[in-house]
């Protein structure tokens, strides 16, 4: 058991050594590493955004909404199926109620008409989406099944995650994560941003752009007191401004539409910041439209349901640009224009969960952190060192450093993210790690005791003491993998240095130390054993 | 040239004391699950939905005046505690009637407040957990300690016999169990970091227990004359320098964690510390006597036809008596 071949020894320092190499990177700055040639390791232990700062949302998409839209949208289609081949099925109160699309046939006598008309609308082969159930009083309901529905949800969910990515990629943050999570969430995380609410404020609007008719008509009123007419709305203004309404009466009717633009930019007019649009072919042909029908009236540009200006039509737009003009400082015309490039989301987005850390705080901990591993690390050291003498207590020393410089290595080649408590595993791990090398010195003691010599003391000290050690430790790795499975953020970092700490632990206490003996035999042969 | 203050071989008679622990470690364990139950747990954002926030700023503040400004802003119960310096300013704002969107709005108010009356404060690290968030986040924290018993439980039991399985267990429920009691009784907060403490303090004690286990299986097939009572003894007594030894060092490097480590990591930390304690005591005075009380005597009926085992009872005699 004590014999170590040259190779084996060869191969137990190339471990370390291998070990030594990878955690290197972490001691430069990321710029010089970069900068290094190709065949040295750059691979770097990533921080966590509690350690470097930044800002972690967890997003949810509004799938009620998502579903809502969906009917509303239906009400359109089972009506156009209603009215489909020229003849008729009489109907009526046609509407949204709870998560389905009712009405009542006229006349009874249509249930067979009517099945085959809706049938129509399941068009999809692969699976149904819709059911439809005709009651005997002539009430009929659509709904939705449940795979569409999800479907429905799951496709909103990947469009958000594409708008969201396009917002974030707009502003030039470096590194974002953007990831789905679960069925109707969405992770953003932005390392080292100092502003968590200029993302929170990009990522809160749909950007849902439209153009209306302001309806000149009524007055606003007149709409305030509830006299509107079917076609119009009452709409606030998007950044009420004194001296400027704050509220407008609005044609409901979508004259052109946001995914019509192709362009957004931010720009000044007049000394005063704008955003230039261009619309596609199919947007810059309504546009003049609209525009040539309606001179001297006045146009709504609508964001999300608020009304950002609502400018006159001097003369026809042909060209299929316009300008956006509407109290804007620098910062909101361009942030503006970011949304509307990017494009409007499906649903709206709700944070669900925000952690944000100040880079200085993250800074404060590094360096907190540093000094309890350093202090941690030469009190265990010290102790082991008094403890088991020497010999044997500097070979659990060494060992212990060598286990240090593997965690590193091994973290920085998994690429895995140290966070705050990943630092707390590391620390513990020091205390710990001592426990293998503990166990082995106590059972070569007994094994001394007991009368052997130092050779066999060694030798059946390590093999039986192998056993309680993998026990021991993978123990603590099965606890180690569930707070993996089962953590987030933060405590999965713990689990990683801890589950990492333990199994190069299993390798420097039982492999490395034992060769460190091994090789202090040989040379010594000592009589007895200074444990 | 080692220096040695764990005497090398001790005869304590561990399970002498058996009845006065076990019933000591009862009564601590119903009283925490009174504690638990009439106190309750002080849980943190993560767990009751909220908001947390750390500022510093450039004069240490009138924490009075502070708590009356942001008291005045209608968010329901407002939190401040200073933390770390005495710049530092933790502020956690109670879970806001309705859903997520009320919370970020929670956060905007005390913003807005203290940056119009602190000139250049920094907002250090802003948490805001919504309803939704926080319930999964203890569902899933509750979930990982249930599977993390039940999986080591089961490692236990393939590995030894039943009966270490079930003192392995009750050790793990005295841990936990205390453990919640503690921070019941001192209202220390109770987070996903608590959390992964407690799972922890499960894998170290356990640790321990593993040791001994392993300790007592051996022994009870070299000394197949002795009663059950003195093996353990025996069993524990030997590995007694072990557990002190680790223990010690486990909890040297989490003080240094606890003294110098980073404020926000404390409360784990401490929590750790006392799991070290906790742990430590269970292995010796749990987890050893249930075995005696379930009379765990592994393979009695098939090694007592196998001659061959003879040899190693002698061997180890010398360190027996």
């Amino acid at each position: 058991m004590l014999n170590f071949p040259p190779w084996k020894i060869a191969a137990i320092l190339g471990v370390c050594l291998l070990g030594l190499i990878m955690s290197v990177p972490n001691l430069f700055s990321r710029e010089t590493v970069e900068s290094w040639p190709g065949f040295l390791p750059r691979q770097q232990i990533n921080l966590g955004l509690d350690l470097q700062g930044g800002s972690h949302l967890l997003l949810e998409v509004d799938s009620a909404a998502v579903v809502r839209d969906r009917l509303e949208s239906l009400v359109d289609e089972v009506r156009a199926a209603l009215r489909g081949d020229g003849q008729t099925i009489g109907y009526r109160n046609l509407g949204v109620q709870g998560e389905q699309v009712v009405f009542d046939l006229r006349d009874a006598a249509d249930r067979d008409r009517v099945s085959t008309a809706l049938a129509a609308l399941n068009t999809d082969l692969t699976q149904r989406q819709f059911d439809i159930e005709i009651g005997d009083n002539g009430r009929v309901t659509v709904g939705m099944t449940d795979s569409a529905r999800q479907q429905r949800i799951s496709q909103a969910v990947d469009q958000s995650l594409e708008i969201v990515r396009r917002r974030i990629d707009e502003v030039g943050t470096r590194e974002p994560t953007i990831q789905r999570q679960g069925a109707d969430r969405i992770l953003v995380q932005v390392p080292g941003e100092r502003d968590p609410n200029s993302i929170k404020r990009l990522l809160g609007q749909t950007a849902a752009l439209s153009f209306h008719l302001l309806d000149m008509n009524t007055s606003v009123a007149d709409a305030q007191r509830g006299a509107l007419p079917p076609g119009s709305e009452l709409m606030a203004a998007y950044n009420p401004q004194p001296g400027q309404p704050a509220e407008y009466v609005v044609r409901k009717r979508v004259e052109v539409a946001g995914e019509n633009l192709v362009d957004a930019q931010p720009t000044f007019q007049q000394n005063e910041a704008v955003v230039n649009f261009r619309f596609d072919s199919i947007g810059a042909r309504r546009f003049g439209d609209v525009t040539q029908q309606n001179v001297n009236q006045a146009l709504a540009i609508v964001l999300d349901n608020k009304v950002i200006s609502a400018p006159r039509i001097n003369e026809p737009i042909l060209g299929g640009s316009g300008v956006i003009s509407g109290s804007f400082t620098v910062e909101s015309a361009n942030e503006l224009a970011v949304l509307l490039r990017a494009g409007a989301l499906p649903a709206p987005l709700t944070v669900v969960e925000e952690r944000s850390v100040g880079p200085d705080l993250g800074a404060d901990s590094i360096a907190a952190g540093e000094v309890a591993s350093v202090v941690g690390f030469v009190l265990v050291a010290v102790f082991m060192f008094v403890y088991y003498g020497p010999r044997f207590g500097g070979a659990a020393c060494v060992a212990l450093v060598v286990n240090l410089v593997l965690i590193l290595g091994v973290l920085s080649l998994l690429g895995a993210t140290l966070t705050l408590p990943g630092i707390a595993g590391i620390v513990l791990t020091i205390g710990m790690a001592v426990d293998s090398n503990v166990l082995i010195f106590e059972r070569i003691r007994d094994e001394v005791q007991s009368g052997k010599t130092p050779l066999a003391a060694l030798d059946s000290g390590f093999r039986e003491a192998m056993r309680t050690i993998v026990d021991a430790n993978l123990t603590t790795l099965i606890a180690a993998l569930i707070l993996f499975y089962f953590g987030t953020g933060p405590i999965r970092g713990f689990a990683v240095t801890t589950g990492v700490g333990v199994v190069t632990t299993m390798f420097t206490a039982v492999t490395f130390t034992r060769m460190l003996l091994a090789v202090w035999y040989r040379r010594t042969r000592p009589a007895a054993l200074p444990v | 040239m080692a220096f040695r203050f764990i005497p090398d071989t001790t005869s304590i008679p561990f399970m002498k004391t058996r009845l006065p622990c076990l019933a000591a470690s009862v009564v601590m364990g119903v009283l925490s699950i009174l504690l638990v139950a009439f106190n309750g747990l002080n849980f943190g954002i993560e767990f009751q939905g909220g908001t947390l926030i750390e500022v510093r700023t450039e004069q240490p503040p009138d924490l009075g005046e502070m708590r009356s400004s942001l008291s005045g802003l209608g968010l329901g119960e407002v939190a401040l505690q200073e933390f770390g310096g005495p710049n530092d300013i933790l502020i956690r704002v109670g879970h806001q009637e309705g859903g997520e969107v009320e919370q970020q709005a929670a956060v905007e108010r005390v913003r807005e407040s203290l940056s119009g009356s602190y000139g250049g404060v920094e907002f250090r690290r802003v948490e805001v957990i919504g309803p939704k968030v926080s319930g999964e986040l203890l569902q899933d924290g509750l979930y990982a300690v249930l599977f993390s018993l039940i999986a080591v439980s089961i490692y236990i039991w393939l590995r030894f016999e039943w009966q270490f399985g079930v003192g392995a267990v009750a050790a793990l429920l005295h841990d936990v169990l205390l453990t919640l009691g503690l921070f019941s009784l001192l209202q220390l907060q109770f987070d996903l970091s608590t959390l992964a403490a407690i799972l922890t303090i499960v894998g170290y004690s356990l640790n321990d227990t593993v040791v001994i286990f392993d300790r007592v299986r051996e022994n009870l097939r070299r000394y197949r004359a002795k009663s059950l009572s003195d093996v353990l003894d025996l069993s524990v007594n030997q590995t007694l320098a072990r557990t002190i030894v680790t223990g010690l060092t486990t909890f040297l490097s989490l003080s240094a964690l606890f003294i110098f480590g980073p404020e926000v990591i404390r409360g784990f930390t401490f929590a750790m510390l006392w799991g070290v304690i906790i742990g430590t005591y269970s292995t010796i005075f749990i987890s050893s006597p249930v075995l005696l009380y379930l009379n765990v005597r592994p393979e009695a009926a098939p090694a007592d036809k196998d001659k061959g085992a003879g040899a190693v009872p002698a061997k180890a005699n010398a360190k027996g008596a």
